[in-house]
């Protein structure tokens, strides 16, 4: 039994130089307490994907044009204003990129802590306040009753953010989607906030999704990953799966891009090309343009996502049809 | 690539101007507050001329006989209580009104412009002092200073040019300098800078034609301000002598008299504020154009 | 904080000096005297007269005086006007001007602050259109056209309010409001740019994702960063209102500080010039503070930089 069950999903933002498809037909699950990965470049549609359901993308320009999205018994996305904002916050709670923006600068961090508590239970003053010193706590701020009555500029980034994962834990919420929690982060901070997101998911048996462009956060937290371009999931696997036989182009040349793929002094790989114009859809597959690999029928083709082996789906046409091996296309990444 | 990228950039500095003058024509309202002022100037600097020539009207011709009269065909906006025809009076009026709201802005324009460029590019300690200044002089009142000045110093249209323009530099100022500021901090002035491009075309090539967009902005937005400081102090009678006259002086007649011949409050009250909405439309829609980042909202 | 206010307070000492000091000479050099227009006084009471008024005292020695006299609270006898110190015409004719300003604030921020709060809340619609132009309206209808306008609908051919004067609360609702409008045209304006830039940033979308209400996202979170822009503005605004002041009170002939003022430099009543000046310039100068306080009250950001 999943906990969010998310069937062909298609958010698109009607702009004055026309409409953007940022996701365009996109399924998939969360299981109770498992942590997806959601990879892509930026545009790829990863982050859209998740906002469309928790209604937090302005409309216009952005509409959700159809899907479905059940999450405990509810879909999100024929869901009312009201009933979405009981669940934002409650049972589904978000941390961001950015934890220096994302902080209300004018309001003491006891306050921005105690909000979700008091919106979602009622819990009186005081003990709120007690609960958001315990959060801090939780979340490693060892003088959290002192931290309550400060303000979030008095706080470094890696503080934030885990003010930020306090509050979005604060009412214990049953998923947590992180959108990019560590990119902004210095390195050595990096590591540290994805271990206290891990930790805490433990604790409070959740589920995350984990927005990223960095397949080294994938291979940290992740137990199963999917793989965005164009606004498609063009990939989805375990991640052991993902990292030892990637089925889809695209997640090679991810792969083979990371520095750590690379010997001492070897120039780094990048992907020929740019990212594709989502205003203008091609008839065929997303990455024909950039793929090595392509055929004349990837670009005239559309292809799906589809299961090639078990809990392992590609929407690569060729390894569909078999002229192209998974071995055949890692060949030279683990030589 | 790297290069190729940075030439992009740097091409976009043409093309800024182009991509601008389109989203300024796709703004309705903005274009036409453009025609709306050059019918004003056509209007204020050639009417008098041709009524004169065809009807024999001038702003300082009485004809006491007449005295007040409502507009007619003879007299499209009236007479007023001496006889003369107020359609002549009201575009011989725009003309100073519009002549000092040119004439101050450049004179602030030039003053803020200096100014603020001195204390940006400068910067430290006499940036600090500088800017320190033009904060003590916007918390003065100076619209009085410039009345006492008025008063004392005889109604003289030059020094309404300087008083004026001593009054509205300070915002100029303020904006030149943080422009010039954060153009000096900006990638891709540095970028330019590592390329190795003189100095001369860092500052022609991308500095100046960055800070000009919210210059010409503040402009723009800055003469309608002049007119109103202008109409206010002729308003007092500290304007323009008669017989000539501005808008803000025939508003004052018109106020007098309003009861009786209400047209003579009605046409340079309209004709003042007509050109101030075409400005101010005018100035939003440029800042818009030029600013795109701003206009998504 | 309360050394930071201290430290501006000593900041108006020397604007003050040189406010005195620039009017002061501005004032005597001009051509002119106060007793030009007296028709043909003789000799010798022209002498007792600018003996009385300290007029024959040389240059240096009047400005020394001028500034005793400042320091003690004494500005001097009114030359124009001499039933009354100019101390005393002041602390008769400021109350007047300090009303209407109160009032002219009040409207300017009861339509202003709703009105661009709702244009921001749906940019680009009618609930953003309507309200900005009638901003645009407020700003580009200066208040003697926009004050006379009113007098004649709602006095004259209405006959709801009467035309002039400032004793009942009638009289005062004209003047208040031709006063306020274009400075609640501004406010909407600048709330609605504040509130826009706001509504944008990250820490709106943190509220929203917390599962607040659509209000209380705007009212708990947006408002305090979008209203800076507005305190940051009523420093000039208040400036704004005091000098506005002299033309409404013209109109509406209220008894007011700024009228006496434009009176007084129409007369060259020295003393009285420079006592107007001097009051109106500190008023601009405490009300420039208090504007500045304010904006620490509501950022802790700046309350920071003060300390």
């Amino acid at each position: 039994m999943s906990l969010l069950e998310v069937t062909n999903l298609r958010t698109a933002f009607h702009t004055r130089d026309g409409v953007v498809r940022a996701v365009n037909g996109v399924s998939y699950t969360v299981a109770p307490s498992e942590t997806l990965g959601i990879v892509g470049e930026s545009g790829s549609g990863k982050s859209v994907s998740q906002y469309s359901l928790l209604g937090l993308l302005p409309t216009p320009p952005a509409k959700v044009e159809s899907g479905t999205a059940l999450f405990e018994g509810t879909d999100l996305l024929q869901a009312s204003p009201a009933e979405l904002r009981k669940i934002r916050g409650g049972r589904i709670s978000m941390i961001f990129q950015d934890p220096m923006t994302a902080l209300n600068p004018f309001m003491r961090v006891g306050k921005q802590l105690m909000e979700p508590l008091r919106l979602h239970s009622d819990v009186p003053k005081g003990k709120a306040r007690e609960e958001a010193a315990k959060a801090l706590k939780d979340v490693g701020i060892q003088d959290g009753e002192a931290a309550l009555d400060r303000y979030p500029h008095e706080f470094s980034g890696g503080m934030r953010q885990r003010i930020m994962i306090a509050m979005a834990l604060i009412t214990r919420p049953a998923l947590l989607i992180a959108d990019e929690p560590t990119t902004a982060l210095d390195v050595t901070v990096q590591a540290q906030i994805l271990a206290l997101i891990k930790q805490r998911q433990e604790e409070l048996g959740m589920a995350v999704v984990m927005i990223t462009h960095d397949l080294g956060v994938i291979a940290a937290t992740c137990d199963r990953v999917l793989v965005m371009y164009g606004g498609q999931i063009v990939e989805s696997a375990t991640r052991p799966d993902l990292f030892r036989s990637p089925a889809h182009p695209y997640t090679h040349a991810l792969m083979a891009s990371m520095p750590a793929m690379h010997h001492e002094g070897e120039e780094l790989y990048t992907i020929p090309g740019l990212p594709p114009d989502m205003t203008r859809p091609l008839p065929g597959c997303a990455f024909a343009t950039r793929c090595a690999h392509a055929e004349e029928a990837c670009h005239t083709t559309a292809p799906a996502l589809q299961e090639y082996a078990p809990d392992h789906g590609t929407a690569c046409l060729r390894i569909q049809s078999g002229s192209l091996t998974v071995a055949g296309l890692n060949s030279e990444l683990h030589a | 690539m790297m290069q190729e990228a940075l030439f992009e950039n740097a091409e976009s500095g043409t093309s800024l101007w182009q991509d601008a003058w389109h989203r300024l024509q796709k703004n309705k309202l903005a274009m036409l507050s453009v025609f709306i002022l050059l019918f004003v100037v056509l209007t204020t600097v050639t009417g008098p001329w041709i009524i004169d020539a065809t009807q024999g009207y001038s702003y300082r011709e009485t004809e006491t006989t007449l005295g007040a009269s409502a507009p007619s065909p003879e007299h499209w906006f009236g007479t007023d209580q001496l006889g003369r025809d107020l359609l002549t009076r009201t575009l011989h009026g725009g003309r100073i009104s519009l002549l000092v709201g040119l004439v101050a802005t450049f004179v602030s324009m030039i003053v803020g412009v200096t100014y603020g460029a001195i204390a940006g590019f400068i910067g430290g300690r006499t940036d600090q002092v500088m800017m320190r200044v033009v904060d003590v002089l916007y918390a003065l009142p100076f619209v009085i200073f410039v009345i006492i000045l008025m008063v004392l110093f005889g109604r003289n249209i030059y020094l309404l040019f300087l008083a004026i323009g001593a009054v509205e530099w300070l915002t100029m100022a303020r904006i030149v300098r943080s422009q010039v500021i954060s153009l000096r901090e900006k990638e891709f002035i540095e970028a330019t800078r590592v390329m190795g491009l003189p100095r001369y075309q860092i500052i022609f090539q991308h500095i100046i034609p960055n800070t000009l967009g919210p210059v010409i902005v503040y402009v723009t937005l800055t003469v309608p301000q002049v007119m109103l400081l202008e109409a206010f102090l002729s308003f007092l009678g500290l304007g323009v002598q008669a017989p000539m006259s501005s808008w803000g002086a025939l508003i004052q007649d018109g106020v007098g008299t309003m009861e009786e011949y209400p047209w003579m409050l009605l046409f340079p009250s309209l004709a003042l504020s007509g050109t101030l909405f075409a400005l101010n439309f005018l100035g939003d829609g440029l800042r818009d154009a030029l600013d795109p980042k701003a206009s998504k909202d | 904080m309360i050394r930071f206010i201290l430290k501006r307070i000593a900041t108006f000492i020397p604007v003050l000096l040189a406010i005195i000091t620039i009017t002061f000479f501005m004032v005597r050099i001009a051509p002119g005297g106060p007793f030009d227009e007296e028709r043909k006084v003789p000799e010798e009471t022209l002498r007792q007269l600018q003996k009385a008024y300290n007029l024959d005292a040389p240059l240096y020695r009047q400005y020394l005086d001028y500034l005793g006299g400042v320091v003690t609270g004494d500005l001097g006898p009114s030359f124009k006007k001499p039933s009354r110190t100019v101390s005393e015409w002041i602390v008769l004719k400021l109350p007047v001007s300090l009303e209407l300003g109160c009032y002219a604030l009040l409207i300017a921020l009861c339509i202003g602050l709703p009105a661009g709060i709702l244009a921001a809340t749906r940019p680009n619609t009618m609930q953003d259109y309507v309200p900005m132009s009638f901003a645009m309206g407020g700003i580009c209808i200066p208040n003697f056209v926009l004050g006379p306008l009113l007098v004649l609908v709602f006095s004259l051919w209405l006959g709801w309010l009467p035309v002039t004067g400032w004793n009942t609360p009638a009289e005062k609702i004209l003047p208040s409001f031709t006063l306020g409008a274009v400075y609640a045209a501004y406010i909407a304006r600048l709330t609605r740019g504040g509130m826009l830039e706001v509504m944008g940033q990250d820490y709106i979308r943190t509220a929203r994702a917390k599962g607040l209400s659509e209000t209380a996202v705007v009212l708990r979170h947006g408002l305090r960063g979008g209203l800076l822009p507005v305190i940051a503005y009523l420093g000039p605004a208040t400036a704004g209102l005091l000098t506005g002041s002299f033309v409404i009170e013209k109109i509406f002939l209220i008894p007011g500080l700024g009228r006496e003022f434009v009176d007084a430099a129409f007369n060259r009543d020295y003393t009285m010039i420079m006592g107007t000046v001097l009051v109106l310039a500190a008023l601009v100068l405490v009300l420039n503070l208090v504007a500045d306080i304010l904006q620490a009250l509501l950022d802790p950001r700046v309350r920071m930089s003060m300390k």
